[in-house]
């Protein structure tokens, strides 16, 4: 280890850290509409509409038209391959529609979980083959930042050392391939909320992962500043008997950050991991008004967080389109205000926004 | 890694943090008062002083016996195993009269290097043997925190990758016996300023040392909250041509410390590594006004650094004891200020402040 080849040089690192910072802006968080083929179905046959491509195109029409009250709230849009080359019902390229408002695109480069053999159940991630050709690509059309996600879970005996060590090394190949193409990558080691262990459990948990992980990224020679991360909240299982505060969540959360995240890492972009809308809307705001020294900007990524008000008020139908996308516009600018720890809650609770999000197992 | 097995209580974990946090609270360092009795030899025999344990007892009594608003500047004072046990003139113990000022105690842990075969003449720290009914009993006899060196040097192949995982998982093994008996571990993975390479090389090498420690802490459940980082500034080897400014020297250390320690650890303290009295001030301070996020107190842990115009002045006569202290208390205020960005440059110093400190391949 004694002599340092320069990954990058100064001025693509420049270019990589001014990415990130926008991203993260004071107030701005990313929308994750970046579920495959395979997701999108689930989530039209929650609503009823078949999951054809022209479906799909739709839906994301209704979450692209919103105006300019989402240039303050949302700094990023993750896209799924397919949507970066769809078009809304002018002929723009929805690309260009994102741009245009001053919100930074992205696109998912995994290609999905696959088995580790000899663990219980546990999984890595592909997709290495091939990225830096398909990052230099996609960034040519308009990408400029990148997510990958990896999934750990708790149980007895995971996760497995086996499976942090894999899925960190897997992360940091994919920051370290993306970074030498102009992308930002966003760094998801997601561990599940499946289980019933504690809030505790968790937190040890997610200390150990984010350590292996930074070690990882180091060890790759990733130049932290022009990264993200993706990680989820510190929450118990799903199964858990005790209930936690959205205070209580929000220090466990912040000490494990705290404990792993170098403070060059300019944001941490939570995921809802199946948390209802207002639950994670709750969860960042206490996490923004935790007492701690929090030396990154704490935001949002969410995907099912975003979406399922405006998803369920959409139905399919053109005709509740406009209505749709007021109740996308309305959960990002609650989750701007989050981001800030300036939420004051809904008071009312909405139907579709306190309705728990969990999928078991969610894979994609 | 399926369960966690608390390595401390809250309660343990609470004494830790404060004692922590009391070293370096309101700009305050650490004096390093630890020479071991050979280095002991090496200041002395530069004052003409002969090395005897009654000369070396007056000199620290010198010190010890400053007026208390020392305690304004220095938050911890490092002691070898033969000081804790020593007394003044009076037969007061030094450590009682230190803790009567509202500082710290520290006691030196390791017990000198060890070669590493088969590299090129890298080495490892011993000690681990017994520290932790040493640890105990240094906790009964008054000691709060301890003090443990691991060095690593820049040159052909080094440090090799062996040398700097050796290294890490010692200094974690010593923190982790530490915390258990109550004392907080200064951590010191020191990369020597021995060689011609130049600043962004020292850099470089620095962020993976210190991510092989903190990974190294993580994997043996240290409590972050509860340990203080001793490292090296970032600076150029002393054989290197090009010279640079505290400035450069600031960015290139934050910059390498914010990539690698967690915001976890409350406070920084550097050691001062044969640079003169007042370039450690210099540094210091512009450590202090780096513009980038700085969520650690960045602090002093100076031996040379403190005590060169002190031993200067005092030459091994008891007539000098008011201008030795006075020399000792100038140099602690100065670093005080410094490590608040407060620090002014008078223009005028000694010839012992702007004399170099180094020693070639300095080992203790």
């Amino acid at each position: 280890m004694p002599h340092s080849f320069p990954a990058l040089s100064a001025e693509q690192k420049k270019e990589l850290s001014d990415i990130a910072l926008r991203i993260v802006a004071p107030g701005k968080g990313i929308l994750a509409a970046d579920e495959s083929v395979g997701s999108m179905a689930k989530r039209l046959s929650q609503i009823g509409v078949e999951n054809t491509e022209e479906n799909r195109r739709l839906y994301r029409q209704v979450l692209f038209s919103a105006d300019d009250r989402v240039k303050k709230c949302i700094g990023g849009v993750i896209f799924f391959h397919e949507t970066l080359y769809q078009k809304d019902d002018n002929g723009v390229p929805f690309v260009r529609t994102i741009q245009d408002k001053g919100i930074v695109v992205g696109i998912k480069v995994d290609k999905g979980v696959v088995p580790l053999a000899g663990t219980d159940g546990e999984t890595t991630t592909q997709g290495l083959d091939g990225l830096s050709e398909r990052c230099a690509q996609y960034k040519k059309d308009g990408a400029d930042f990148a997510k990958w996600r990896c999934v750990l879970k708790i149980s007895e005996r995971t996760p497995s050392a086996l499976a942090i060590l894999e899925n960190a090394n897997v992360l940091a190949r994919y920051a370290s391939i993306c970074q030498q193409n102009g992308i930002v990558p966003i760094v998801e080691p997601e561990i599940l909320p499946d289980g019933d262990h504690d809030l505790k459990r968790c937190q040890y948990v997610t200390e150990k992962v984010l350590a292996a992980v930074y070690k990882a990224l180091s060890d790759h020679h990733v130049y932290l500043e022009g990264t993200l991360l993706k990680p989820n909240m510190v929450t118990p299982g799903h199964a858990c008997p005790i209930k936690y505060s959205p205070e209580e969540i929000a220090m466990a959360t912040v000490t494990a950050l705290r404990r792993t995240v170098p403070p060059a890492v300019p944001g941490v972009t939570f995921l809802s991991g199946g948390q209802s809308e207002e639950e994670a809307s709750l969860n960042l705001n206490a996490i923004n008004r935790c007492p701690l020294p929090r030396p990154w900007a704490l935001t949002f990524s969410y995907g099912r967080a975003l979406q399922a008000s405006a998803l369920n008020a959409w139905r399919g139908q053109q005709d509740n389109a406009g209505a749709a996308t007021e109740e996308f516009i309305k959960r990002a600018e609650v989750n701007g205000l989050a981001a800030q720890g300036k939420y004051e809650g809904s008071g009312e609770d909405g139907g579709a926004a306190a309705r728990s999000l969990y999928i078991a197992n969610h894979a994609y | 890694m399926a369960y966690q097995f608390p390595a401390l209580t809250s309660e343990q974990k609470k004494e830790l943090s404060e004692i922590a946090q009391r070293i370096v609270a309101h700009g305050k360092g650490i004096l390093a008062a630890d020479e071991s009795v050979g280095t002991m030899g090496n200041r002395l025999q530069r004052i003409k002083v002969e090395n005897t344990e009654e000369n070396r007892r007056q000199f620290r009594e010198i010190l010890f016996t400053v007026d208390t608003s020392i305690n304004q500047s220095i938050g911890g004072v490092i002691l070898f195993h033969e000081t804790l046990y020593q007394k003044d003139s009076q037969g007061k113990l030094f450590r009682n009269i230190l803790k009567e000022k509202g500082i710290v105690v520290g006691i030196k842990l390791d017990q000198g290097a060890a070669p590493l075969a088969g590299t090129n003449k890298e080495t490892t720290i011993q000690g681990l043997d017994g520290l932790s009914q040493r640890c105990a009993q240094y906790k009964r006899d008054g000691a709060d925190f301890g003090k443990w060196r691991a060095v690593l040097r820049i040159d052909n192949q080094c440090p090799s990758s062996l040398a700097i995982q050796e290294n890490a998982n010692a200094l974690a093994r010593y923190a982790s016996i530490c915390q258990q008996n109550g004392l907080v571990p200064i951590v010191e993975p020191e990369v020597i300023p021995d060689g011609d390479h130049d600043l962004e090389h020292c850099q470089y090498v620095t962020e993976k040392v210190l991510a092989a420690v903190y990974k190294a802490l993580n994997d043996h459940h240290v409590y972050l909250e509860g340990t203080l980082l001793k490292p090296n500034m970032v600076t150029a080897g002393h054989a290197c041509t090009k010279k640079y400014t505290p400035e450069q020297v600031a960015m290139a250390t934050v910059t390498a410390l914010h990539r690698t320690v967690p915001a976890a650890v409350p406070g920084i303290c550097f050691l001062s590594g044969g640079m003169s009295e007042e370039d450690a001030t210099l540094n210091l301070n512009a450590i202090n006004l780096c513009p980038l996020p700085k969520p650690w107190k960045l602090s002093f842990s100076y031996g040379r650094a403190l005590q060169a115009s002190a031993l200067a002045a005092w030459g091994g006569k008891a007539a000098n004891k008011k201008a030795t202290q006075e020399a000792f208390m100038k140099r602690a205020v100065a670093n005080c200020q410094a490590a608040q960005g407060q620090y002014v440059h008078t223009g005028s110093s000694g010839t012992a402040s702007t004399q170099s400190l180094f020693t070639a391949s300095y080992t203790y």
